[in-house]
């Protein structure tokens, strides 16, 4: 079944292609399911592909296709093993869903085709990140993502905050590529190769623990992850990504994307062990990023920023998990979130759609008669954020929680605010389930809601099954995922375990904070009225706390003016003056030797005459006459 | 004895010739000063024994080329004087400069002979008649002279296209 | 003294130069044209001169042809002339800067 591997790449590529070229003489039907049809085939195959780990005999296998750069063993690879093929599904199953959401919701825009094909672009460059057997194609991958996420983004470039969003999100993340690119040149000139295998068999070898180059290879890596994931200080590119159209945002800035950056940091797990020092910074950023975004959350009005921000402070959790050494954990809170965060997008979406664009929550209200369906699984996606048992929010939060606690020591502030964190993400949930579909519609005259049609509103239904049970695949007492993922994390560390019953404790304890986050949005917004947020709180958090304006003074304002320094000043005087100067030394030494052309015969007769004495007695000098 | 006078004479005669020729202002006076130039030439041709040259010399030269050119001047009128104003000085100096710089270079070239004086003519008896020349020109240089022919037909060709191409378009651009 | 070559030589390199002035020095282009007759004759006459000299018939050989030379070259000369002042009504040469850059 591995032979088909490269299936998984060439598919959607070849729908991209076939969509962007005859897309619009096939029609927005065929091109919608062809490009969905595309996407499932792909997750059918991963799936027959990759069942065989589910028993833990398996081993990983590496699928060559051709050799690439053969002297820094960067081929053009896949390596199949637990924690790609995880991603697999994850990206193309997903993914699947959301192609079929958008049959509906892109329905009667006038570049349906070219969306599909960006979406099919998106998968396969995704596949090529997840899939890949050595840092040099991984790199390919993460750039192609960057790429398909700029054309999502802005795929709305009329709007001039959309293309500005799209520039804004590429840009920040080329500055994690920065960093990712200077960990490759490291790791090349330290271990003389990309390839994963290889390098994770030869640290042991060659470093003990804590060893400065290790530690450096990390925290670069690292840096090009807070680009992708959206960490400190570069998750700013994220909330204007709200821009592009709501699939986008399901798929990419929150199931996938985004993810890239645990899974890259869960790849690197080897590396990430010999160097305590980073493992600890990035536990910290992430709980950091976590506690930010997750304050921010609050005061937003505009239901997709909020959950823009809630991404990025879910991911905080990710990076939080990675950092204190719980992969599995992480990937776990990375495959829940997944699901009831597309579904929570999807959602979204569709309550957008209903009301004809409207995105602002204030002028929202009392859908839950209109949008049954959307009401029901957003309410599962909403208990599940929540960290309510038995869903699968619950399971896998409460794993990266505990595993922080068990580190013991100051990781337990960590903790601590982790445990902040759940607080107020279930409050900010609560208040935004409760302005959108409970109560009376606020929504201005004119705007009759609908329920969505069956393309969107399945995907939501199977998002919605899956958030509320695959929490059952990492439960205490059945750690079927983590056993799944063992293979992959052979060489690692293992993160602390807790005794059962502080597990339990840490677990009610966390239950407890999320019910009570929910009781107080839900006495706070469930009024006739809804509350005045209008104190300094509000308005600084609404802003988000004014850094896009810090940056946009220091570092792009600075930037700017060099630009244009260089452009109004060196680039005119210097360079067109060298370049006129030549034109004018060549003109006007033209000018000066025209008087010889002066036409008279007479002077030209004189100039041979002149010349013909010069030669001669040239000549006799030389013939030594004299 | 009687060539070295003779010499001294004909070559004071070409030099005054040409010196007519150079500051005559009246064209036709040049002419004749060259004309008495050519003259004093093929005298000295005589006295090289060169005798065929110098008639030549008389027929063609003297009395073909200078012939030709008193006829263009006469035709195109310009004999009045003083037509043409004055040369400016610097083109004056300029031009002695180079003259005399051409002598001198000529003349030092070859004065070690100058100075030391050699003998007289090598070849004393040269016999530069008729048949000895045309043995030669018409045996070893035959065919540079064949090429001489065409270039005169050439050249009495491209005259007289030049005559009636003129010709045509002043007739046309009167018309 | 008896005569030399040298003394010929040296006629010959002072009408050359006078012929070389000339050209430089006039305007008129008949008299140009002539100047430059003077340097072919002078030219002739060292030819002839060394004939004499080294006892060889071709010197003279090679005045004659140069004299067919001029004369060809002197009936084209002057039918441009001529050809010149029907346009122009002046021998000026001053006047002929058409060619000037």
């Amino acid at each position: 079944m591995t032979d088909y591997l490269w299936l998984l790449v060439a598919l959607p590529l070849a729908g991209a292609v076939v969509n962007l070229f005859i897309g619009r003489r096939l029609g927005e039907k065929v091109a919608g399911w062809f490009g969905f049809g595309i996407v499932a085939a792909a997750f059918l195959i991963a799936f027959f592909a990759g069942v065989g780990f589910l028993g833990g005999d398996k081993l990983a296998e590496t699928v060559l296709f051709f050799s690439w750069i053969p002297s820094v063993g960067a081929d053009v690879a896949f390596l199949w093993d637990p924690l790609s093929v995880l991603l697999t599904l994850i990206v193309t199953g997903v993914g699947a869903l959301i192609h079929l959401y958008s049959i509906g919701y892109m329905h009667g825009d006038a570049r349906f085709p070219r969306f599909f094909a960006f979406l099919n672009l998106f998968i396969a460059s995704m596949l090529i990140l997840v899939l890949a057997s050595n840092y040099a194609l991984m790199f390919v991958g993460w750039e192609l993502v960057g790429l398909s996420s700029y054309l999502l983004i802005s795929f709305w470039f009329e709007k001039p905050s959309a293309a500005a969003a799209g520039k804004k999100a590429f840009i920040v993340n080329r500055i994690g590529d920065w960093g990712f690119l200077v960990a490759l040149m490291i790791i090349f000139a330290t271990f003389g190769t990309f390839d994963f295998q290889t390098i994770f068999a030869e640290t042991p070898v060659l470093f003990g623990v804590g060893a400065g180059t290790i530690t450096a290879i990390t925290l670069l890596l690292f840096v090009g992850a807070a680009g992708k994931s959206a960490q400190i200080p570069l998750y700013i590119w994220l909330p204007d990504a709200m821009e592009g159209p709501t699939p986008v945002s399901a798929l990419i800035h929150a199931a996938t994307m985004v993810t890239a950056g645990v899974f890259m940091i869960a790849r690197s797990a080897v590396l990430f062990d010999y160097a305590p020092t980073t493992a600890a910074i990035v536990a910290v950023v992430g709980a950091a990023t976590a506690l930010l975004a997750a304050v921010i959350a609050v005061a937003q009005t505009d239901i997709k920023k909020v959950l823009a921000y809630s991404t990025i402070s879910q991911l905080g959790y990710m990076v939080l998990a990675v950092g204190v050494g719980a992969y599995s954990a992480g990937l776990f809170h990375l495959t829940t979130h997944a699901f009831f965060k597309a579904l929570l997008f999807l959602g979204a979406g569709s309550v957008i759609h209903a009301l004809a664009g409207e995105q602002d929550m204030r002028r929202m209200g009392g859908l839950r008669k209109v949008m049954p369906v959307t009401f029901i699984t957003m309410g599962i996606a909403w208990l599940s954020i929540a960290g309510i048992i038995p869903f699968s929010g619950f399971w896998s939060k409460d794993e990266i929680l505990a595993a922080t606690f068990a580190k013991g020591g100051w990781w337990i502030g960590l903790w601590a605010i982790g445990i902040v964190v759940a607080l107020i993400t279930a409050f900010y949930m609560t208040r935004l389930f409760v302005m959108t579909f409970l109560g009376d519609s606020r929504a201005p005259e004119g705007v009759h809601p609908h329920e969505s049609p069956a393309t969107m509103t399945t995907p939501l239904i199977i998002l919605a099954v899956f958030s509320a049970g695959i929490g059952g695949l990492n439960t205490p007492w059945q750690l079927v995922f983590e056993h799944y993922l063992e293979p992959a994390f052979a060489g690692v560390m293992h993160p602390a375990e807790a005794e059962f019953s502080t597990l339990f404790w840490l677990g009610a304890v966390a239950l407890l904070v999320a019910v009570t986050g929910i009781v107080i949005a839900w006495r706070r917004y469930g009024r006739a009225e809804l509350p005045a947020e209008d104190g300094s709180f509000w308005t600084n958090a609404l802003g988000a706390f004014g850094v896009d304006d810090f940056y946009g003074r220091w570092i792009v304002a600075p930037g700017r003016r060099v630009a244009e320094w260089w452009a109004s000043v060196f680039d005119p005087k210097v360079i067109d003056g060298g370049v006129h100067g030549i034109a004018r030394l060549v003109t006007g030494s033209g000018d000066e030797l025209r008087i010889l052309q002066s036409g008279q015969v007479r002077w030209y007769a004189s100039g041979v005459a002149i010349a013909s004495v010069v030669l001669l007695v040239l000549f006799l000098i030389l013939g030594g006459a004299f | 004895m009687g060539e070295t006078i003779t010499f001294i004479i004909f070559a004071a005669v070409a030099i005054a010739g040409a010196a007519t020729m150079l500051m005559a202002r009246n064209p036709v006076y040049s002419a004749v000063g060259l004309l008495s130039t050519m003259f004093a030439i093929a005298i000295l041709y005589i006295l090289l024994d060169a005798h065929l040259v110098a008639v030549v010399q008389v027929i063609i030269y003297a009395g073909a080329v200078m012939t030709l050119f008193l006829f263009v001047i006469m035709l195109i009128g310009v004999d009045r004087p003083g037509a043409y104003g004055e040369r400016p000085l610097s083109q004056r100096i300029m031009t002695g400069v180079v003259a005399v710089g051409f002598f001198a270079a000529l003349a030092l070239a070859g004065r070690q002979a100058w100075v030391t004086g050699s003998s007289a003519f090598g070849a004393p008896d040269l016999n530069g008649t008729i048949e000895t020349v045309a043995d030669e020109l018409f045996g070893t240089w035959t065919i540079v002279f064949l090429a001489t022919v065409i270039l005169l037909t050439i050249a009495a060709l491209g005259t007289i296209a030049l005559a009636y191409f003129d010709q045509d378009a002043e007739e046309e651009g009167a018309s | 003294m008896t005569v030399t070559v040298t003394w010929y030589l040296l006629l010959g390199a002072a009408l050359f130069s006078m012929g070389v002035a000339g050209v430089m020095i006039r305007r008129n282009a008949l008299i140009m044209f002539m100047s430059i007759e003077l340097m072919l004759n002078s030219v002739n006459l060292t030819f002839v001169a060394i004939s004499k000299d080294l006892g060889l018939i071709e010197g003279q050989v090679a005045a004659l042809f140069v004299m067919v030379i001029a004369a060809a070259e002197v009936t084209i000369g002057l039918a441009i002339i001529v050809a010149i002042f029907r346009k122009k009504a002046s021998a000026n040469v001053d006047e002929l800067a058409e060619l000037k850059g």
